[in-house]
């Protein structure tokens, strides 16, 4: 048996493989492509772009901690304009499916960025971020309320007939409550988890190790909180959910998709092992072959308790 | 820009807590400039997780040399390496020293474990130039001066040559040189680069400074090296756009 069907669905969103690289962690693809063929992954979701350039947080902004490390960029990117102006044609040409990651300060400019991207060919779907725990305006302060959460869902799309997916935050009690709000409200899917709020102090200074004092905690120390947070969403909600959190290997991305991911994101890895998606690709093939599964999807909720 | 499998060739301390690591991965070593670096992942678990870039220290045929201290778990880790081992490297990455150009003195000043860059750098300026090194320490156990030229020390408590920190140093025997044909090269703490951009700057000395920050790629997806530039609205980022910055360039 050779022809392993890894392809998977989210809406009408078909993706060659379940293997996406996360927003924030792959820039604008330029860099990254030098590294790993981007023409073979799921799909590339794009730094977070909002209306305006935003410079992002002062130095320092990332410190490493037990298997993790902690960030505050701050959603540092170069606004919609020059996105659409000089990222847009470098992204066209990668061969690869591009979902266009949405960050905002208020529900209007979510729904402007949404309408201004919507007639660009080359953007297939949108993630809409609502939950940076590193700015102080918007971000989580919007991922921390379902009532927001319904109502940004639902004017964006008002404006798009692309899929949607919705960023989580799991730095709530109830994930559940806002993929519900996500499904109701005419989301694709929801992408789970951003990163979790986490501080580190010098013993020595007593300061903090990043600027911003509290940064988003990310890569394998988060990934049993993430794969609780997909489960969650997985045994209460019926909507397709790509998972997100400390995925280093095939494994790891295997065990994402029993516990109820459809696809999966990497982030931090790619900064360690920028070809990580290619060889989780070639495991995730093996592991098909290895266990007489013909469609990767199949895989997807498959777990048993 | 590639990555790499390296093979250990050996791990020397050349003098207390200073290590040289010899790596040979023939394609890096081929197309690295001085002041370059390389992303390295001392092994293969989480802890530490991510990579520890390193300044190229030198390169003898296909043989990359880097030059560390002990700092933490990664350099720990590093300096227990044995002949043999494999190593996973990315590099050479960055903007390195630009080293052409009508200077005829070329005056190195390294803080302590910043004289890392400099074998790599004297080896590649031509030989007509007149180099002196500028090394500077807490204490003389401080002070770096392997593979470097024409050395003259300072040290802050006075152990060793001058009396004071290596910029007071520089102050007190530049006049010795002709501006017009002298370029700095420096590299160090953040203080130390910031009193010397200080005094260049003021009094119109060339200088290229290679800055070091806490990063995790190495190549710019990250976004986590970032230093205030002085002519741009956006941050500058130290993996990419540096580490090595004309002096006044970037605010430190």
């Amino acid at each position: 048996m050779s022809g392993v069907d890894l392809s998977v669905k989210i809406g009408s969103l078909v993706l060659q493989n379940p293997v996406m690289l996360a927003s924030g962690t792959v820039g604008y693809g330029n860099e990254i492509s030098e590294y790993t063929d981007l023409s073979k992954i799921g799909g590339i979701v794009t730094k977070s772009v909002s209306l305006h350039p935003r410079k992002g947080n002062p130095p320092t902004r990332i410190t490493e901690t037990a298997s993790g490390m902690l960030n505050a960029i701050g959603l540092a990117n170069v606004g919609l304009e020059e996105f659409i102006k000089t990222k847009i044609p470098f992204l066209k040409n990668l061969d690869s499916t591009l979902i266009c990651n949405i960050a905002a300060s208020s529900i209007e400019e979510y729904v402007e960025c949404t309408k201004a991207l919507d007639s660009e060919e080359t953007v297939k779907a949108f993630e809409i971020n609502v939950s940076c725990p590193n700015v102080k305006d918007g971000g989580l302060i919007f991922g921390n309320d379902v009532n927001n959460v319904r109502k940004i869902t639902a004017k964006v799309r008002a404006v798009t007939n692309k899929p949607i997916i919705i960023k989580l935050s799991p730095n709530t009690a109830s994930i559940k409550d806002f993929a519900q709000a996500a499904k109701d409200e005419g989301a694709d899917a929801v992408s789970a988890i951003n990163t979790l709020v986490g501080t580190a102090f010098d013993i020595y200074t007593k300061k903090p190790k990043i600027k911003n004092i509290t940064g988003g905690l990310s890569g394998p120390a988060i990934k049993p909180v993430a794969l609780a947070k997909v489960l969650e969403i997985s045994r209460n909600v019926d909507i397709p959910i790509i998972g997100i959190g400390g995925i280093m290997n095939w494994k790891d991305a295997v065990e994402f998709m029993i516990c109820g991911a459809t696809a999966i994101q990497l982030g931090t890895v790619n900064f360690i092992n920028p070809n990580a998606s290619e060889e989780i690709i070639e495991g995730l093939k093996n592991y098909c072959l290895e266990t007489n599964l013909s469609k990767i999807s199949d895989l997807t909720g498959s777990y048993l308790i | 820009m590639i990555e790499k499998n390296a093979i250990v060739k050996s791990v020397e301390e050349i003098q207390k807590g200073i290590f040289i690591l010899k790596v040979e991965s023939e394609l890096s070593a081929l197309e690295a400039t001085p002041g370059q670096f390389c992303n390295i992942k001392v092994d293969d678990s989480l802890t530490p997780l991510l990579r520890r870039p390193f300044s190229i220290c030198d390169v003898e045929g296909n043989i990359i040399s880097f030059q560390f201290n002990i700092v933490g778990e990664g350099t720990k880790i590093l300096s227990q390496k044995k002949k043999g081992d494999i190593l996973n490297i990315i590099g050479p990455l960055g903007v390195g020293f630009n080293y052409s150009g009508n200077y005829e003195n070329a005056i190195i000043i390294a803080g302590g474990i910043g004289a890392a860059p400099f074998p790599f750098l004297i080896e590649k300026i031509p030989n007509n130039k007149n180099i002196i090194s500028f090394c500077g320490g807490r204490t003389k156990n401080d002070i770096i001066s392997y593979k470097l030229k024409n050395v003259i020390t300072s040290t802050d408590d006075g152990s060793e040559g001058f009396h004071g920190n290596v910029v007071e140093l520089l102050e007190s025997e530049i006049h010795k040189y002709d501006k017009a044909k002298t370029k700095i090269f420096a590299c160090g703490p953040n203080p130390m680069l910031r009193a010397l951009s200080k005094f260049t700057i003021e009094n119109g000395y060339e200088c290229e400074i290679s800055t070091e920050s806490v990063m995790a790629c190495g190549f710019g997806i990250c976004q986590g090296c970032n230093v205030e530039g002085v002519h741009s609205d956006r941050f500058l980022l130290v993996c990419k756009d540096g580490p090595v910055f004309n002096a006044e360039d970037v605010k430190l």
